[in-house]
């Protein structure tokens, strides 16, 4: 069930002037925006935060109208105040759109149910349509399964993979092409900078895009949310008493991400604004145009041994896909190889699916009752 | 000795670390000037944080309140009201707010 945080019963008299909004100059302010150390009240915060994603949208020419969008939406804070304030914005600035909720049940007991009732929530009080795509559906495997058979460790990357695609399948099964997620600025700072650690160039220039899209994919994605703070999102949800679920993710503790992110956390408390410059060094990072010549070099070469080429080398050095798409042998799914990931992925689990017919009683937990389950098999 | 009643409150998901309870009732004795730093110091963290060996750094670092976690004061970003050093009324709602979970 969801409680709403209480409200303070405690006024502050004799305001000094000091103390007032920067912006109205009339109440007292309540927070620091972490851009630009602002002191404004919650009034003009809420108009601040919300034309700032509307400019965010305009400028980016985001939707058109008439468009059906889906949000990801995982009943965390970011999707919550993501499907409000658009649906928000939609009517008060008539874009027009017609809005979905889009989860994915990746199957994980004691995480993903209790956040999926969120979501049920969010579509009651939003009152927006709901659309479930199970990876039980997709792909005959749970997350607590996968965990359980390939171990913690690889946990995010089966997840990955299989919920980009969940999202775009579920996309195309409600013929939606545009999926908003809601990726804000710190879990974009925080990509810029793992992939920098890892030396990942090719992502990196793609890593700041607000608008992605496959060429042959139906399915576009964007995020409104890339230059909003974390900070304000969690406190627009907390003032707007938004109902979002937050607890961790099981398995997530073992994930890359997590380093990257305090490291994020502690810069951040010592120059707020460093989220912002992360993501604007990460826009303007640009491959070497030495690099790019040997790729299409490659490309060229492999082309002409298989017949003509389809394949198109654009100028920032990325390939694009034959013109209908590259399709995955084995699910149709849109793939830069013969076998998509997932179907590579599925492939390795299916080796090690356990024989013996397991007892998936969701009622316990789901990955500890599975582990206890496997203990018991002896080979 | 005079006391005073004040409220806490751990929410996004920084409940886990204290007894899954969202809000607490305090009594924090005030014959002296009581900060909010004495107040996480000598309560929230003796009385109220479980099993400490290990949350200790889920909700501390450096002597302060671990970056990633809100702290607001009736509603307010600390920052704007002293932060450790502020003085703490009788009523006030102190809440903390962990963003470090995923959206």
């Amino acid at each position: 069930m969801f409680t709403p945080p209480s409200d303070p019963v405690n006024k502050t008299s004799n305001l000094k002037v000091s103390q007032l909004c920067e912006l109205c100059h009339s109440r007292k302010a309540i927070l620091k925006r972490p851009k630009n150390l602002m002191k404004i009240c919650k009034e003009c915060f809420y108009k601040v935060f919300e034309t700032e994603i509307h400019n965010t949208i305009i400028s980016n020419k985001l939707f058109y109208r008439g468009e059906r969008v889906a949000v990801g939406a995982s009943g965390g804070k970011d999707s919550t105040v993501l499907a409000y304030v658009l649906k928000k914005l939609n009517e008060e600035y008539d874009y027009g759109i017609d809005i979905t909720l889009l989860s994915i049940d990746e199957g994980i007991v004691g995480y993903r149910d209790d956040s999926l009732a969120t979501v049920k929530r969010n579509q009651q009080q939003y009152n927006l349509p709901l659309e479930i795509i199970s990876y039980r559906e997709l792909y005959n495997w749970t997350m607590d399964e996968i965990v359980a058979c390939a171990g913690v460790r690889s946990s995010c990357t089966y997840c990955g993979v299989f919920r980009r695609q969940a999202l775009d399948r579920g996309a195309m099964k409600l013929g939606i092409k545009h999926v908003v997620t809601g990726h804000n600025a710190d879990d974009m700072a925080e990509t810029v900078l793992m992939n920098i650690l890892r030396g990942d160039v090719n992502r990196l220039e793609k890593s700041t895009a607000i608008m992605t899209s496959s060429e042959g994919s139906p399915v576009k994605r964007s995020k409104p949310f890339k230059y909003s703070y974390q900070k304000e999102i969690v406190l627009y949800a907390h003032y707007k008493k938004l109902d979002y679920f937050s607890t961790e993710c099981t398995y997530a503790p073992e994930a890359f991400r997590g380093t990257a992110r305090e490291y994020m956390k502690s810069l951040e408390s010592i120059r707020p604004s460093c989220i912002i410059d992360i993501i604007h060094s990460g826009e303007n990072l640009i491959l070497k145009p030495k690099k790019q010549k040997k790729i299409t070099q490659k490309f060229k070469n492999v082309s002409n041994k298989n017949g003509p080429s389809e394949m198109e080398i654009q100028k920032n050095g990325t390939v694009s896909l034959f013109k209908d798409g590259n399709r995955c042998e084995r699910c149709g799914y849109l793939s830069s190889n013969k076998i998509c990931k997932a179907c590579i992925l599925l492939e390795g689990l299916e080796k090690n699916r356990p024989k013996v017919q397991l007892d998936t009683d969701t009622s316990t937990d789901g990955k500890a009752k599975l582990m206890r389950d496997l203990e018991k098999l002896s080979f | 000795m005079s006391q005073i009643d004040i409220k806490v409150e751990f929410l996004g998901g920084l409940d886990s670390i204290f007894a899954n309870k969202r809000s607490y009732e305090v009594k924090v004795d005030n014959t002296k000037i009581v900060t909010l730093r004495d107040l996480i110091f000598d309560v929230i963290v003796k009385d109220l944080l479980v099993n400490p060996e290990e949350n200790y750094s889920i909700y501390i670092q450096d002597e302060t309140i671990r970056p990633g976690i809100l702290t607001l004061i009736n509603d307010s970003d600390w920052e704007l009201e002293d932060e450790l050093d502020y003085i703490l009324q009788h009523k006030d709602v102190i809440s903390f707010t962990s963003t470090l979970h995923g959206g």
